[in-house]
């Protein structure tokens, strides 16, 4: 009836063992989707942040609200695609293959275009640091794909709103 | 958490210790366990205990029902205790029993020592992990400083809010090693505040909702129990006068015998409740869910009405179907400022035609000749025992003591309707007879159910709890038979249980009662006869017809309209 929507939550926790996976465990027992997960201890060392990406319909995404509140460990639960305008941002490691010097020069213009840092160079290989949203890193991984991408590595979404608007 | 901890006792206690002053401090008066090595500790503790008495199961499953029943019957917290590995295992069947059922529980399980865990030791099992989706919450205990904390917490969750069990896993070097008790007096979680009172603008909304309504009904469910609600449901019905149905974890709740009560809902309920679903213009929900065995398929589900859903659990809230007027609280709370709001409802002709179909439709089957008929044997049971606690396993016996017994109380009738555990009901039933030694504690079982945790007919024998076992021994596993026969074309696969033993005669053998009854006419005799035995359990094997049915009946993935009504 509804149509599937990509939500972004932010989830306070109490840092402790077991919270993350009593948060997987709802999500993979009640068939909800994860499409990327960051967990990180914040500036109060007894709290994590959890920022989980989801997709569902309108009633999907309402449950998985509720349920993550349930569960007791749960501090605080926001739905950042709903809550207010946010910022969202995601940092990518790609590790390019330069067998020719040629294609290396190449591959540091392209980087250039993307904001990218080189953050270790190899003679038959770089790796690239690189932070954006969604789809300038969709955009970026396209094109590196073309000169041979080794290894890859994401830190899944992070996000907040903006401002005061929390 | 917050402590505001008066020192009790200044010398160091080991944890075992600690953990047991903590569970006093909580009144708990009864443990239901099944020793072994890594809880050894805190079964020592309690070996010379007087305050809190040690119930020894003979099997974890039975701790997990007992304590679990207690609980039903009491509204106090149940407690199981059971060692690591197997003992904990054994626990699952009843935590799971419980977590859908809502039930307040505390399952303590040993856990191998600290620097083991991890390493596949010998009885160890990541209990954490295997109850993580069948509890409220479970705590690990690695260090005896935190034990006093750990109980007060988790016995704050379990009661608090939506109730359900809490497990609390204790390594075994925590439970020997001391440290000082000090029992928080106050406990403050503050990632757990759970939402008591309901926003007085959906209140009046849901008010003026009523008020308007030419077809209401009211649909109570087991929170209505959980919450200690069933006065003010009372007084909701009794204001309104709107016909209500009770669903089978809330039988009691109202009574059954008000003309007012249409009886339970769903699957096997009666007709009269069914179309009142399909035809209502309003339904209020108080404390249920919407479950698949009521709603029946849920596109042909109360197509006409608009629905207020009060809950505790916002997470039940539009879960099956769409709500106009959502109500997150306490049940209690929220009826008692609703019923501030409402008056008699103007619906004489909605009231008459909820007469006609009581009138038409009610629960009834045929008395066939040379057999005793199931139903008649309940019904007795309701004529002879009306005021006793019954407790109902799984199977055709559960709907027709659900059917045929008629509940006026709350904590009267307790039966597994979440999980539908078989084998729940004599454990439970145990834990129920403690809790109330008052009551008479009648419990109605399936040869099939009564198999599965006979063995603690030891423990009730050893107690000399006078409780009342009524077996409906159909020689079947029948709810399963008579979906075979129905949807199956009656292939009797693995259903035959005509190789029962003589429960009679092993009911002897454990040092109970043990009556057969094979005619109508010996019926009601052996159950005043039951009546007089007050020294011990008595169980009464009452050989019933084998291949009766449950009518009324919505065949699963069928509309509620759809009811087959068996004879009518
Ligand atoms: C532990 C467990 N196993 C299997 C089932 C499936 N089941 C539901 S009812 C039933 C038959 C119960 O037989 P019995 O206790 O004899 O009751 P009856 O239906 O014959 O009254 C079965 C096997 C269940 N509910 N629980
Ligand atoms: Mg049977």
């Amino acid at each position: 009836m509804n149509s599937e929507k990509r939500h972004i939550f932010s989830v306070l926790v109490e840092n402790r063992f077991g919270v993350l996976a009593r948060v997987a465990g709802l999500f993979s027992g009640r068939g909800f989707n994860i499409d990327s997960l960051n967990v990180a201890e914040t500036h109060d060392k007894s709290i994590s942040q959890i920022t989980l990406v989801t997709h569902g319909d309108a009633q999907i995404i309402e449950q998985i609200y509720h349920h993550l509140n349930r569960l007791i460990d749960v501090i605080e639960v926001t739905d950042l695609s709903t809550a207010g305008t946010h910022v969202e941002r995601e940092l990518v490691l790609i590790k390019v293959a330069t067998d020719d010097p040629q294609k290396r020069t190449e591959i540091l213009q392209v980087a250039e275009v993307f904001r990218g840092r080189v953050i270790d160079m190899k003679p038959a290989s770089l790796v690239l640091e690189i932070t954006g949203d969604e789809g300038k890193l969709k955009a970026a991984i396209n094109i590196f794909n073309t000169y041979g991408i080794l290894e890859l590595a994401r830190t899944g979404k992070i996000a907040m709103l903006r401002g005061s608007e929390k | 958490m917050e402590l505001s901890g008066e020192q009790i006792q200044v010398d160091s206690l080991k944890g075992a210790q600690i953990l047991v002053n903590s569970l006093k401090r909580e009144g708990v008066e009864y443990i239901f366990g099944v020793n072994g090595g890594a809880a050894m500790p805190i079964f020592d503790a309690l070996y010379d205990e007087t305050e809190i008495k040690l119930i020894p199961m003979r099997h974890e499953q039975g701790a997990s029902h007992a304590a679990d029943g207690y609980a039903r019957a009491t509204g106090k917290v149940g407690v199981a205790l059971a060692t690591s590995g197997p003992g904990a295992t054994n626990l699952v069947t009843g935590i799971a029993t419980a977590y859908m059922d809502s039930i307040p529980m505390v399952a303590i399980t040993g856990q191998v020592f600290t620097h083991f865990i991890g390493s596949d030791a010998f009885q160890e099992c990541d209990v954490i992990g295997v109850t993580r989706p069948i509890c409220k919450h479970s705590y690990l205990i690695k260090d005896c400083e935190e034990v006093a904390d750990v109980v007060a917490e988790a016995f704050h969750i379990a009661s608090t809010g939506k109730p359900g069990p809490v497990i609390i896993d204790i390594a075994k070097d925590a439970q020997n090693n001391e440290a000082l008790f000090q029992y928080p007096e106050t406990v403050d979680i503050r990632s757990y505040k759970p939402q008591v009172h309901g926003d007085p603008a959906q209140i009046a909304k849901a008010a003026a909702l009523i008020k308007e309504a030419k077809r209401p009904m009211l649909y109570a469910g087991g929170g209505v129990v959980l919450a200690n609600a069933s006065e003010e449901l009372r007084e909701l019905t009794y204001k309104t006068q709107i016909p209500i149905t009770v669903t089978l974890m809330g039988l009691g709740a109202f009574p059954e015998t008000d003309p007012l009560a249409m009886e339970m809902p769903g699957m096997h309920g009666s007709c009269c409740a069914n179309y009142a679903f399909t035809d209502a213009d309003l339904i209020v929900a108080i404390g249920a869910r919407f479950d698949d065995r009521v709603t029946g398929d849920l596109s042909k589900f109360a197509p006409n009405a608009k629905k207020i859903h009060i809950d505790i659990d916002a997470s039940c809230i539009g879960k099956n179907v769409p709500v106009d007027v959502p109500i997150v609280g306490d049940a209690k709370n929220v009826l008692t400022e609703l019923n501030k709001q409402v008056s008699t409802a103007d619906i004489d002709p909605w009231r008459n035609q909820i007469q006609e179909w009581k009138r038409k439709y009610p629960f009834e089957y045929e008395q066939k000749v040379d057999k005793v008929m199931p139903q008649y044997v309940i019904e007795q049971i309701y004529e002879h025992y009306s005021d006793a606690i019954v407790i109902a396993d799984v199977g055709q016996h559960q709907m027709w003591a659900a059917q045929y017994f008629k509940f006026t109380e709350p904590r009267q009738w307790l039966n597994s309707g979440g999980l539908g555990t078989m084998g729940f009901s004599l454990p439970a039933a145990i834990g129920a007879q403690l809790g109330c030694p008052d009551k008479t504690v009648v419990n109605i079982n399936g040869d099939g159910s009564y198999i599965m945790t006979i063995q603690e007919l030891v423990p009730a024998v050893t107690m000399k709890l006078p409780l009342k076992i009524f077996i409906i021994n159909n020689m079947y596993l029948g709810m399963v038979r008579q979906w075979q026969e129905l949807f199956h074309g009656k292939r009797y696969s693995a259903v035959d249980y005509h190789d029962n033993p003589d429960f009679a005669l092993l009911a002897q053998a454990f040092g109970a009662t043990g009556l057969r009854v094979e005619h109508t006419e010996d019926v009601v005799p052996a159950l005043l006869k039951a009546k007089g035995i007050t020294d011990g359990p008595v169980v009464i094997d009452f050989i019933v017809d084998e291949e009766e049915n449950v009518f009324p009946m919505v065949p699963a993935g069928k509309g509620l309209g759809d009811v087959i009504r068996g004879l009518a």
